[in-house]
């Protein structure tokens, strides 16, 4: 599946993927392939990013042995990757540098962006600052509600962030109207999507930028481990930090686990995202994927206590890598998030971000399973800061 | 069927016209009207219907269209529901060429085959899939042909010159061209429209109907001027949310009557 062999970006993983997109676009996509495919190969480009990603974004970002959190659990080692630690505090700045310096090349002097957690819309609206690039964000009013704190960040960074009052107010509806700004404003206009969802090239293209994470994850086990990890562990909302941190690991006898949010549980449709441990494919923003959605095709509402997993579709490839069995996807639900978060806060002074939280608890449970002498790589996206509002309200505190 | 869409483009032609293309929201502004809507439409002078079938993202349109998915969402209106409209539509005398509109998912989700058969079996002539280019349609074309029912493909003012034969090769009952780059209800028809269509004329004899931006009878008059189809629908859902709801019928098929110049009872 590795697509450094091909001449061509292949449009598809196996049956999912493609480019379901209304007409207008299909220009602004194919001239984003080609200008992807030239700049993946040119050494100016990869350099600048390169470069960017060591002094701007503090690349690489540690892998951490969490100590005293594998004592507790006395089992397999647990080691945490620390995108937390990546500037602006989540794994979401190595996509928008990627497609920012692409944009510059493609002549486009603005970036709309949606967000749901809004670390993706604080990313795109810090890389513009950098870059120079005016930049507009889509957020669902339901997510400016529990993220207000990076409604202000993106202000503050000069972005323009609108607030979208449709459909489920989450970032399904933020995705729609960002895909409206681009049919009407396609020629000077550079969709930044974040996460490794939409149509072709953007699954592969976010892959690719977000596979430093595993990348840098492989070198540090064996040099920090000696060894490969057993499995790789991360959460799942569009995918692409799970996808980054698994896609260099693909070719290896590494087990890879995809952790999605079941919010209030999935027996009731509508209350979680757990897209494919409980959805079916379909075609939903661009591309043929796993989606949460009714007999009818219509899709259907989300729920979770993260506003970055809480929606109902996933990238393509992980829609692949589960029908080909090389990834398995699993689901937390919110109070077993929140228990993971605090877990990790108190063993080891680390607060992660509500989304990877979703990923602690499974984790321990794999450690204990696989034992003393294996190892389990979490994939850490972000930290929690951004969710101290959302905490404290879960556990009855007023702040 | 294709060939009654064919036809009625020609019988407008014959006329020295263009054929006047009506969208309605199956499901808007209640399930009960969409049956008495198509026959008004018909009634006022539309020689072309587009029913729209509701989805939950309507990411190709604005907020005018958006509002009569969610509606129609909301009412529980699902692609069977649509087929069942134009089914019942027919027996009551609807006579004008049918083609349904909206996006891919309802479609896959009810069958790419069985939708293209159950459609024409209905009495609907084609299909108008906003979100399904004809690079990925090539299961589903092949079904509308082997059924009979048109796949219309949509050509943009961003589409390629290179791109517009092979998207028109596809095309056997007529084009839609999308005026302008943006969504539905949005900015209004601009001039070079008619050097949009002047491009795709190059590539094609198919009829070419435009679309978007489309709303008063100057814009209508305009367009028609320029192209074999002159295709409106946001104007339309607006006379719709215009009033009553037992009033619907009558504002659109006046408002149909006003910018066509023209009734054409008992047709
Ligand atoms: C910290 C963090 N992790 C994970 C996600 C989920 O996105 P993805 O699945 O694309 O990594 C988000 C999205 O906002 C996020 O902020």
């Amino acid at each position: 599946m590795s697509t450094e062999t091909r001449s061509e970006l292949a449009p598809r993983f196996g049956e999912f993927g493609g480019r379901y997109i209304p007409e207008v676009l299909v220009a602004a996509h194919e001239e984003l392939e080609e200008s992807y495919e030239a700049a993946r190969r040119d050494p100016a480009f990869r350099e600048e990013l390169a470069t960017l990603q060591r002094h701007y974004a503090g690349r690489p970002t540690p892998l951490y042995f969490a100590e005293r959190l594998t004592e507790e659990v006395g089992g397999a080692r647990l080691w945490l990757k620390r995108e937390d630690l990546a500037h602006t505090g989540a794994h979401k700045i190595n996509n928008a540098l990627g497609q920012a310096l692409l944009a510059k090349r493609l002549g486009k002097p603005r970036i709309i962006a949606e967000t749901g957690a809004g670390q993706h819309g604080v990313a795109t609206a810090t890389v513009c600052a950098k870059l120079n690039l005016e930049c507009v964000v889509y957020m669902g009013t339901e997510d400016i509600r529990r993220q207000s704190l990076n409604v202000f960040r993106m202000k503050m960074l000069g972005a323009e962030v609108v607030p979208v009052d449709s459909g489920s107010r989450t970032l399904k509806d933020a995705i729609n109207e960002a895909m409206r700004d681009w049919v009407t404003n396609v020629r000077t206009t550079h969709y930044l999507i974040g996460s490794a969802i939409g149509p072709h090239p953007f699954p592969t293209m976010v892959r690719d930028f977000q596979a430093v994470i595993g990348q840098e994850a492989r070198e540090q086990m064996l040099e920090q481990a000696g060894r490969l990890p057993d499995v790789a562990v991360a959460c799942v909302g569009g995918g692409s930090n799970a996808i980054g941190l698994f896609h260099p690991f693909i070719e290896d006898p590494v087990r890879l686990v995809g952790v999605e949010a079941a919010g209030e549980g999935l027996a009731e449709p509508g209350r979680n995202a757990a897209t494919l441990v409980a959805g079916s494919p379909g075609v939903l923003h661009g591309t043929r994927t796993y989606l949460l959605q009714d007999e009818a095709g219509q899709i259907l509402d989300t729920h979770s206590i993260s506003a970055g997993l809480d929606y109902p579709g996933v990238g393509p490839e992980h829609s692949w890598l589960k029908v080909t069995e090389r990834a398995e996807y699993i689901a937390t639900d919110d109070a077993e998030a929140l228990d993971g978060f605090q877990r990790l806060t108190r063993s080891e002074g680390i607060i992660p971000a509500l989304e990877p939280a979703h990923a602690i608890l499974p984790a321990i449970r794999l450690a204990d399973e696989i034992g003393e002498g294996g190892d389990v790589l979490i994939g850490l996206s972000g930290r929690g800061d951004k969710d101290m509002h959302t905490v404290a309200e879960a556990l009855g505190v007023t702040l | 069927m294709s060939e009654r869409l064919r036809a009625r483009f020609a019988e407008a032609k014959g006329e020295g016209r263009a054929a006047f293309v009506a969208y309605v929201m199956a499901g808007f502004p209640e399930p009960d009207q969409t049956v008495p809507l198509l026959l008004g439409l018909e009634a006022g002078g539309a020689d072309v219907i587009e029913l729209g079938v509701p989805f939950t993202d309507p990411l190709a349109d604005g907020a005018t269209i958006q509002r009569a998915n969610e509606v129609a969402v909301a009412a529980g209106v699902t692609f069977a529901d649509c087929l069942g409209m134009v089914r019942e539509a027919r027996a009551q005398g609807l006579s004008a060429p049918l083609v349904l509109m909206g996006y891919d998912n309802p479609l896959l989700a009810y069958g790419e085959e069985r939708a293209a058969a159950d459609a024409a079996d209905a009495g609907a002539d084609g299909f108008i899939v906003v979100d399904l280019p004809p690079d990925e349609a090539g299961a589903f074309r092949k079904a509308c042909a082997d059924h009979g029912v048109s796949f219309v493909p949509l050509i943009a003012p961003t589409t390629a010159e290179s791109r517009m034969g092979e998207v028109a090769s596809v095309a056997d009952s007529f084009i839609y061209c999308v005026s302008v780059t943006g969504t539905t209800g949005g900015a209004a028809v601009p001039p070079e429209v008619g050097e949009l269509v002047a491009t795709i004329r190059q590539h094609t004899d198919v009829p070419i109907a435009v679309g978007f931006g489309v709303s008063t009878e100057e814009q209508v008059a305009r367009v028609g001027r320029v192209a074999e189809g002159v295709i409106v629908g946001s104007a339309i859902i607006a006379a719709i949310e215009g009033g009553s709801v037992e009033g619907c019928v009558d504002r659109v098929r006046a408002y149909v009557e006003r910018v066509t110049g023209r009734s054409r009872e008992g047709a």
